[in-house]
């Protein structure tokens, strides 16, 4: 589940870096600021953007697949099978894909935002002679560590959504065929929603905590 | 029959919504016999099968397998009671994201705790019985509707359970093939001395492996006998089935 979305997250993530630093250098530039890019780019993309666009991305990935994958065997009598064989198909199944999007995703953020990182000091080493250990220096005094653990603790609660949305439409789905292909969208849908909600949830508790 | 019985459904009444589908069925399996259990699509055949092995709730009516009454059991004593019972399920229900061989372990690595050589072993005979050896490393997706049925009965019988319960063995099957899964059957029947519920509309099937049969009709047990005495009946519904 996690190395198959690892070259998804880095090309996301890559894109994200580069595409976010040429949009915001004009502005930067007008007001003088340009110097500030390393420190900006750094702090919203690790509290912000890299969680939730790697998650939104794996949502896409992850839950539309074990929204799949348990509908599919839901139709076909596999999770039956399961069971009647004397296994408890929701420690098998259900639990461990839980588990298995809840551990993953913080790394995957975290190596998002990393390559995304990389992206934008290829675009400021190019286009303004920063060389990568400025850069890279400059973000690492730019970030706290106030800054990383309330996006990595969210990051957890964005993969358990994931895994327990996914596993909930695929395990509930029935009508056949359509209905895999149903549980395999609205988990998508309603996993894309909940981060958003999971989001100010934690930015919210944050402000609390921290301002 | 005077053997013992291994199953033994009394009153059984299950109903989805305003829909009654089983109502007051009453069945038993004697040890060592094949019985088929015969009635029209919809009439309930899956629910009540489904009911036996503890994957529906039943309204009323008590379900005994192996002398335990299945609502009383725990977890824990329900999944122990399945591993007595095998299952082949009408779409054969092979898990398709592991190849046969890891189908075949799946039963054996959660329930006995056998060497690397002998799971091997088990595996290897299994297949022999069913003849299918040289797919021990395929996926359930590169095999014939046939072959992935052949599969899902040596997994079933990979445990050794007492009793086998076939959901619809020949549907969906050309003729030739059905004839091959019902021969398995019966050398499976002769080589394990299983109990064998049998769940069919294949006439052909019924009149080849049935030591009794019981007709499902309107949620009951409506008849029941050997093949040749519910072929001969003169009921209309009952010759309906033999048509």
């Amino acid at each position: 589940m996690g190395n198959k979305s690892l070259l998804l997250v880095s090309v996301t993530g890559f894109i994200l870096g580069l595409v976010f630093t040429l949009q915001s250098r004009p502005t930067l530039m007008e007001f003088g600021a340009v110097s500030w890019m390393p420190s900006m780019i750094s702090i919203s993309i690790v509290r912000e953007i890299g969680p939730v666009i790697i998650a939104l991305i794996c949502a896409g990935r992850i839950g539309s697949s074990i929204g799949a994958e348990l509908g599919s065997m839901k139709v076909t009598e596999q999770i039956d099978a399961m069971e009647v064989s004397g296994t408890n198909p929701f420690k098998f199944l259900v639990v461990t894909r839980i588990l298995a999007a809840t551990c993953m995703l913080p790394i995957l953020v975290i190596i998002g935002d990393f390559v995304a990182l990389i992206g934008s000091a290829i675009i400021e080493n190019t286009k303004g002679d920063v060389s990568f250990l400025l850069y890279f220096n400059q973000v690492f005094e730019a970030l706290e560590f106030t800054d990383l653990l309330p996006a990595t603790i969210k990051t957890f609660f964005f993969g358990f959504a994931i895994g327990l949305v996914g596993c909930f439409k695929g395990y509930n789905s029935k009508k056949g065929t359509a209905g895999v292909g149903k549980a395999s969208n609205s988990a998508v849908v309603f996993t894309s929603m909940l981060l958003f909600v999971l989001d100010f949830i934690a930015v919210f508790i944050t402000d609390i905590f921290y301002n | 029959m005077e053997n013992k019985a291994v199953i033994e459904i009394s009153h059984l009444y299950k109903s989805f919504g305003t829909v009654d589908v089983l109502k007051d069925f009453n069945l038993n399996l004697f040890e060592g016999e094949n019985l088929v259990l015969m009635g029209k699509s919809g009439s309930g055949k899956s629910v009540m099968i489904k009911c036996l092995v503890g994957l529906m709730e039943v309204d009323k009516g008590s379900i005994k397998v192996l002398g335990k009454d299945i609502s009383k059991l725990k977890q824990n004593e329900l999944d122990e009671l399945r591993t007595d019972i095998g299952f082949l399920f009408q779409g054969s229900a092979l898990y398709d994201s592991m190849t046969v061989r890891e189908n075949l372990e799946f039963p054996l690595r959660r329930h006995s705790h056998n060497s690397e050589k002998k799971t091997e072993a088990l595996v290897k005979e299994a297949l022999d019985n069913v003849g299918l050896p040289d797919t021990i490393d395929l996926m359930p997706a590169e095999l014939s509707g046939g072959m992935q049925r052949r599969i899902a009965l040596s997994r079933a019988l990979i445990l050794k359970p007492k009793i086998i319960i076939y959901d619809e063995p020949t549907t969906g099957l050309d003729p030739i093939t059905a004839k091959e899964i019902i021969l398995l059957m019966m050398n499976i029947q002769k080589k394990y001395a299983t109990s064998s519920l049998i769940i069919t509309h294949d006439v052909d099937c019924a009149r080849v492996i049935s030591n009794r049969m019981i007709l499902l009709l309107d949620g009951k047990d409506y008849a029941e006998g050997s093949f040749n005495d519910l072929a001969k009946s003169d009921d209309p519904k009952i010759k309906a089935f033999f048509k």
